[in-house]
């Protein structure tokens, strides 16, 4: 049996930047569909009022994030790798069901799995980007206003509003399967728990390696 | 302790800047300088500077109006030379249209889909010409004594023109006390305005809809400026004039970006708290949503149909009325449909207009022929949507020579073609045309057509704004009509909705049945492990 020692793998501010993140995406996209006309219910003004205002607490924290991850390397938790690719989607589609263990293991300096790199990737450099981006011009697609000086403006905000709404889409899909998946650690739970408390059970060999400084200099600190 | 330093550092490092940001980005209270400059000036009428009673030449009993006008124009030196350049007097202007060149159009010479036109019925028209004696083509427009300066500078509300009487006023015993007027002439009052505007199309609020005699007695529920509750504000208080030419255009009859009067003049560009609502003004009129319904108290026209005129009941014309006392059918005129709380249409537009003249070919294959056109489109950066009142109607209009055509209505004695005399359709086309001088085959038929008007009065209260999903609404939205432009809301891509949806649903079923096995494999397993 595999031993399993508990390593606090996600740090605080990385708790903090996670739960916002979801906090404000959640709020983003139920306000951006009521803006859709999808359905009714804060009414379209403080819809609207609601989701520019998260949207600058996203941004703002996202500012933040970034900072977080070049100062501390995290970044490169992030770096795509093939190594295990197939085996991660092999247990998902199969292993899982036959209670295989996890292909990847997880550790405090390389706590995602292939899968997660690729996808978490996507949504940092890509599909985050897009919507903020987009989001950004849909706000001052005309700017500044009155008096006839514009610095920008757009002539259409057809292709903006169809690239932000297919990118809210995506951003909704990406979401539920997330949350779905939050149920596959190495029981139900874990993985919530892991995210909440910072501290999750890694198994024993791993946990070792864990007391090595991640990237010279940096994260040995942050053990206590 | 320690539990808790962080989640402070963290309030201090994310949260406070969010909030001073925030704050930040928040637009600054509006300019209301402008406004406030104006309330305060406003409970101060102008008072003239000269006591009118006391001068000698207005000591006279005028027995001929023109008398009374050389007596105002023999101090008041030139003001006559600016009326005889006013569109007041001349009814017509100067107007460069593209297509067309220089034009002089005006009521003059338009035709519309009221009473069609005043040539040919200037006798009756003329009530409302700030002139007297203009009955025919023989007008001098350049006689300055033509001119009428009491109907607008009246201010006893006792002087009247004659109905039918060629703007000359109603003189002798049944007329008004000319030196009461003339000892206390001053600026025009709301009324003076009022006697034309709101009246026009042949009674109160037929024609525009948002201009007419409950606006002297309103309150600020009908006319936010106007409100005698309220600001109690006169016509002339916005319609300002430079040397007799006033600020303001009416589209039915004016063709330029010019002249015109703007809320922004006295309320800024930017005069919202929220910028959002500012940057609507790039592309939104602030009559669009201040305007949300017009004719508030009285109903006023919105169809006219003339095919219809001439009927008779046991050999005489005949009136209907609705229940409203408004009339729905009159032999001289022909079918009616009124309507009050009248949600507005809207338009782009961006200041010019050009009109159908009389001499246009009409196009039958269109469904309707448009007497006004307002220019203007979304991707026109001088382009603003604005609430318009549409008036429709079925006119005549020669079958052969496919134009419209102007009908005699009007005149003083039987026998001559006028229709509201004779009830004669034939007769009336034919001395219409004839005084127009233009060509008629005697064939003619009705035709529909349109007016564009549009609503700039009975602004109401802020809190009966047009909301904002009365216009960001998937169907029968306010401006469901103007489809050249992406508004969130209203417009989706239909494809991006249906594969995002459907994405959505596959992932939610992916992941339910990936749960479903798993809880499965998980269950048998269970159960192989306990035998
Ligand atoms: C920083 C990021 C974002 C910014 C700056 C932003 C900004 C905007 C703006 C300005 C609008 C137009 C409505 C309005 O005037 O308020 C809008 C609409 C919308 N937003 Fe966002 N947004 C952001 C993120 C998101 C996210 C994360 C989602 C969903 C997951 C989302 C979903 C939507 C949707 C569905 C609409 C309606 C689009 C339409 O129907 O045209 N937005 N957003």
């Amino acid at each position: 049996m595999t031993k399993y020692k508990k390593a606090y793998v996600y740090k605080g501010f990385e708790r903090f930047w996670h739960w916002n993140q979801a906090l404000l995406i959640f709020i983003l996209a139920f306000t951006g569909f009521e803006i859709h006309s999808s359905y009714t219910f804060l009414g379209f003004a403080n819809a609207v009022k609601v989701h520019n205002l998260a949207a600058w607490g996203l941004i703002i924290l996202i500012v933040f994030a970034i900072f977080w991850h070049f100062t501390t390397g995290e970044w490169k938790q992030y770096i795509p790798t093939t190594k295990n690719l197939k085996a991660q989607a092999e247990f998902y589609l199969f292993g899982i069901f036959r209670n295989a263990p996890h292909p990847t293991k997880k550790t405090v300096i390389s706590k995602l799995n292939p899968l997660q790199r690729l996808v978490y990737l996507g949504l940092k450099i890509l599909f985050i980007p897009v919507m903020v981006v987009s989001g950004l011009l849909y706000m001052f697609y005309r700017y500044p206003q009155g008096n006839n000086i514009e610095i920008i403006n757009i002539g259409n905000l057809e292709v903006i509003a169809i690239v932000h709404t297919a990118g809210a889409f995506i951003l909704l899909s990406f979401v539920l399967v997330h949350l779905y998946l939050i149920t596959t650690g190495h029981t139900l739970t874990s993985n919530l728990k892991a995210m909440i408390t910072g501290w999750e059970e890694l198994e024993e060999e791993v946990a070792e390696e864990e007391k090595k400084p991640a990237f010279p200099g940096k994260g040995e600190k942050e053990q206590g | 302790m320690n539990k808790f330093t962080k989640p402070i550092t963290f309030f201090l490092a994310i949260v406070a800047p969010l909030l001073i940001v925030t704050l930040v980005l928040r637009q600054p209270a509006p300019d209301n300088s402008l406004l406030d400059r104006v309330r305060a000036e406003h409970p101060e009428r102008h008072k003239s500077a000269v006591d009118h009673s006391k001068f000698e030449v207005l000591q006279k009993d005028f027995t001929n109006p023109h008398e009374i006008t050389a007596a105002c124009l023999s101090c008041h030196t030139g003001r006559g030379e600016e009326l005889m350049h006013s569109a007041h007097f001349n009814w017509e202007r100067e107007a460069f249209i593209p297509g067309r060149g220089v034009t002089y159009l005006g009521k003059k010479n338009l035709i519309n889909n009221f009473c069609t036109g005043v040539q040919s019925n200037e006798g009756s028209c003329m009530k409302c010409h700030a002139g007297y004696g203009w009955s025919d083509t023989t007008f001098d427009f350049k006689n300055p004594y033509n001119i009428d300066c009491l109907v607008c500078h009246d201010n006893t509300g006792t002087y009247k023109k004659a109905s039918g009487g060629s703007g000359y006023p109603v003189m002798g015993h049944n007329g008004p006390d000319f030196k009461a007027i003339t000892a206390s002439v001053g600026f025009p009052k709301s009324e003076n305005c009022g006697t034309c505007h709101f009246e026009g199309g042949g009674g109160n609020n037929v024609k525009h809809g948002d201009l007419e005699l409950a606006l002297l007695t309103a309150g600020r529920d009908v006319d936010v400026h106007m409100g005698v509750d309220g600001m109690n504000m006169e016509c002339v208080d916005c319609h300002t004039a430079d040397n007799h030419v006033m600020k303001g255009r009416y589209y039915g009859v004016s063709s330029t970006n010019t002249q015109r009067l703007h809320c922004e003049d006295c309320h800024t560009s930017v005069p919202h708290t929220e910028s959002i609502l500012n940057e609507h003004s790039i592309k939104v009129a602030c009559q669009t949503c201040h305007i949300p319904v017009y004719a508030k108290v009285n109903a006023t026209k919105m169809y006219w149909d003339w095919s219809t005129a001439t009927r008779k009941k046991d050999g005489k014309g005949y009136e209907t009325l609705d229940k409203d006392g408004n009339v729905v059918y009159t032999s001289i005129k022909g079918d009616f449909v009124w309507e009050k709380f009248v949600k507005p249409e809207y338009l782009w537009f961006n200041g010019t207009a050009d009109h159908h003249l009389i001499t246009d070919k009409v196009d039958t294959t269109l469904t309707f022929i448009r007497l006004n056109t307002m220019n203007g489109e979304y991707s026109d950066r001088n382009s603003k949507i604005v609430p318009v009142k549409v008036h429709r109607g079925k006119q005549p209009y020669d079958t052969h020579n496919l134009t419209l055509i102007q009908a005699k209505l009007w005149d003083s004695e039987p026998g001559k073609g006028a229709l509201w005399v004779d009830l004669d359709w034939e007769k009336s086309l034919e001395e219409g045309m004839k005084y127009v001088n233009l060509p008629y085959s005697g064939h003619y038929d009705f035709i529909d057509t349109r007016m564009y008007l549009p609503v700039n009065h009975m602004v109401s209260p802020k809190t009966e704004v047009v909301t904002c999903r009365e216009c960001h609404t998937r169907t029968n939205g306010r401006l469901a009509g103007l489809t050249d432009f992406y508004m969130p809301g209203r417009d989706r891509n239909r494809f991006v909705d249906i594969a995002g949806q459907l994405m959505l649903l596959l992932s939610f079923l992916g992941a339910a049945s990936h749960a479903a096995l798993r809880y499965h494999a998980a269950r048998k397993r269970n159960t192989t492990a306990n035998h």
